[in-house]
């Protein structure tokens, strides 16, 4: 026998004897069935007062008037129909799908593009991440009321007085109907980039380096490098991240709520910022329920074609 | 985004491998090294270099430094004179005043409150249904697994207003969480991501361990105190971290279920006070809030990346 069937003989001989050992852990503890149950008791609390239970309830509100003082009332379809005919949603549908939209295009590339620049950075790559994870370490509210501030129209505006200096502006930003949503997804891309250039970064570890040997033989230029090779092998992360922000996107509520409260005329008016207007300034809890659920199924849906559009290319 | 989002599947063990491959060899990265010889390259990297560092720089430490100037200036300098030091001195009474008359300092200590308890829910909720499913392993662990992983998928939105309602009055209990942290900390247990790493990290940890602790003689509270706490330091780490993250980060529930500003965490606190305190001391309050964690981050700052590259690969 070779050196090499020893050390396989030993393997399967120690895979055996492994498996029959966790056989014996699990046979042990199957008699400690009252002990798992024990152990379950907070899991399944804590999931079905504050997880599975709103789920259900949430379900069940969506068809019910209720002033959380009286008993619920049935009123059947009455809350969906009352939220689509809304005049505002449509509004707040298109809002929000142009903030997932701008999101995506000003806010994908960056951090794709900083991950591969600083994996190239051999000695001073950490520098370069811990900068460009520090707007993710600030506080969300403390980020968006100092930007509030960067955005004020005047003059005398921090952004206005910098982008005066070259003599542009000044610009009303959050003043104005169309400048109001890309400065919101502006600071959005601000807080969220350095977190995610991290995540690539930890994925750009696998992609395999003999391949860029391969293409440089074969002449490949940097750029040809790039694209046919790192962006392919990340393209998995990059799929699940992409999907991932969407549904991030559509949920997002301090954002406009702080910076603009969904004004000016509507113009970032978003779902989220709808189904809090219905539940906690109107008291319609059925209506928001109701709109919670329609988001709720639209993200399925979305997620599901998703991946059956994108199993092609994954994998 | 929300604060338990999934996150990818894709890289984790294999990111992890790489890592440590590259470490080890210096492994090659993109540029070979005639690449990197190549003058044009060479001026193109620097050009990109400074141009990256430069925006990194602005954009990381710029708000940072904008903040701690105007934070201790006066109104009239901030609004006259944005970018200019201190046109008319240093004024570090504003931070003392944001600390106690506006109680930036409760407000911070609410959070840490916040912070602490959800952090020892969550990991009382995780760890004990870890050592279930992957550990004890009863028949039904299968469906439990199944019905905490479902929660992952579904869209966070749907629970908004009946977990308000829940929170109001607890079904069957008829207990009001409102203006109680617990309507804060109990929520945070709920949280199948971190149910799903835990379990994760118990899947991992050899059964020879337990099989040795059941020899002893261990019953199974004994093996999940001495044997399976003491090796799960890391996830605690890594858990304890993205609560505190957490709590710093969510605004909308706390600003739902505290409305009594004595008992609102910071983040909820900053823009009430935005409304009606001055422009230097709410700039010192926002300076105060960021510099917390802008401190922790620069002295934890390893721990800090690892665990978001390393969640980021575990998550989902």
């Amino acid at each position: 026998m070779s050196r090499s069937d020893v050390v396989k003989v030993l393997e399967v001989a120690d895979r055996r004897h492994s498996s029959r050992r966790d056989g014996a852990v699990r046979r042990w503890f199957r008699s400690t069935e009252p002990a798992a149950i024990i152990f379950a008791v907070p899991v399944v609390l804590c999931f079905v007062y504050f997880s599975w239970g709103p789920i259900v309830r949430g379900l069940l509100l969506s068809f019910q008037r209720t002033n959380l003082v009286q008993a619920p009332q049935w009123v059947g379809l009455d809350n969906l129909s009352y939220v689509l005919s809304d005049p505002l949603l449509p509004k707040a549908a298109l809002n929000t799908a142009w903030f997932a939209l701008l999101a995506l295009v000003i806010g994908f590339p960056v951090p794709i593009f900083l991950a591969v620049f600083m994996n190239e950075m051999r000695r001073t790559g950490w520098l370069y991440s811990a900068l460009a994870y520090l707007p993710a370490v600030l506080p969300p509210v403390a980020a968006i009321l100092l930007w509030k501030f960067f955005y004020d129209p005047g003059a005398g505006g921090i952004f206005n007085t910098l982008l005066g200096f070259v003599g542009l502006g000044p610009f009303p930003w959050l003043n104005s109907t169309a400048m109001a949503m890309p400065a919101i997804v502006l600071e959005a891309t601000w807080a969220g980039a350095g977190a995610t250039a991290i995540i690539y970064l930890a994925a750009l570890g696998s992609v395999q380096t003999e391949l860029y040997e391969a293409a440089e033989i074969d002449r490949a230029g940097i750029w040809r490098k790039v694209w046919h090779i790192t962006i392919p092998q990340l393209r998995n992360i990059i799929l699940v991240m992409m999907l991932l922000q969407l549904i991030g996107t559509f949920q997002l509520f301090a954002e406009p709520f702080l910076f603009t409260g969904g004004g000016p005329d509507n113009a970032t008016l978003t779902i989220m910022l709808m189904i809090y207007q219905y539940a906690f300034v109107n008291g319609d809890f059925g209506a928001a329920a109701a709109l919670s659920l329609i988001l709720a199924l639209f993200l399925c849906v979305l997620s599901g074609v998703y991946q059956l559009v994108t199993r092609r290319w994954s994998d | 985004m929300t604060t338990n989002i999934a996150r990818p599947r894709a890289a984790s063990p294999a990111a992890r491998r790489g890592g440590k491959k590259r470490e080890e060899q210096n492994e090659r990265g993109l540029l070979s090294d005639s690449d990197r010889g190549r003058p044009t390259v060479r001026v193109v990297l620097i050009c990109m270099q400074i141009i990256v560092l430069g925006g990194l720089v602005l954009g990381g430490i710029g708000p940072i430094v904008w903040a701690a100037k105007s934070a201790v200036s006066t109104s009239n300098d901030i609004l006259s004179a944005p970018l200019s030091w201190w046109p008319s001195g240093i004024h570090f009474g504003n931070l003392a005043e944001a600390w106690t008359r506006v109680r930036i300092g409760k407000a911070l200590g609410n959070t840490v409150a916040v912070a602490v308890g959800s952090t020892l829910t969550s990991l009382f909720v995780s760890i004990t249904a870890a050592y279930v499913l992957s550990i004890l392993q009863p028949r039904w662990g299968k469906i439990l697994s199944g019905m905490v992983l479902a929660t992952l998928f579904l869209p966070g939105v749907i629970t908004l207003v009946p977990l308000y309602q829940t929170v109001l009055k607890l079904p069957l209990l008829n207990i009001s969480l409102l203006n109680s942290f617990w309507a804060l900390w109990l929520p945070a247990g709920a949280n199948a991501f971190n149910v799903l790493i835990t379990k994760r990290f118990f899947d991992g940890i050899p059964k020879s361990f337990i099989e040795a602790a059941r020899i002893d003689g261990a019953g199974p509270i004994r093996v999940l105190w001495s044997v399976m706490l003491p090796l799960s330091r890391p996830i605690i780490g890594v858990m304890a971290l993205l609560s505190l993250i957490g709590a710093f980060k969510d605004y909308l529930w706390p600003l739902l279920v505290i409305p009594n500003p004595d008992k609102q965490p910071i983040s909820v606190a900053l823009p009430r006070l935005s409304q009606s305190a001055e422009l230097s001391i709410n700039l010192a309050a926002v300076f105060l809030t960021i510099a917390i964690p802008v401190v922790l981050f620069l002295i934890f700052q390893r721990q800090f990346l690892r665990g978001v590259a390393m969640t980021g690969g575990v998550k989902g």
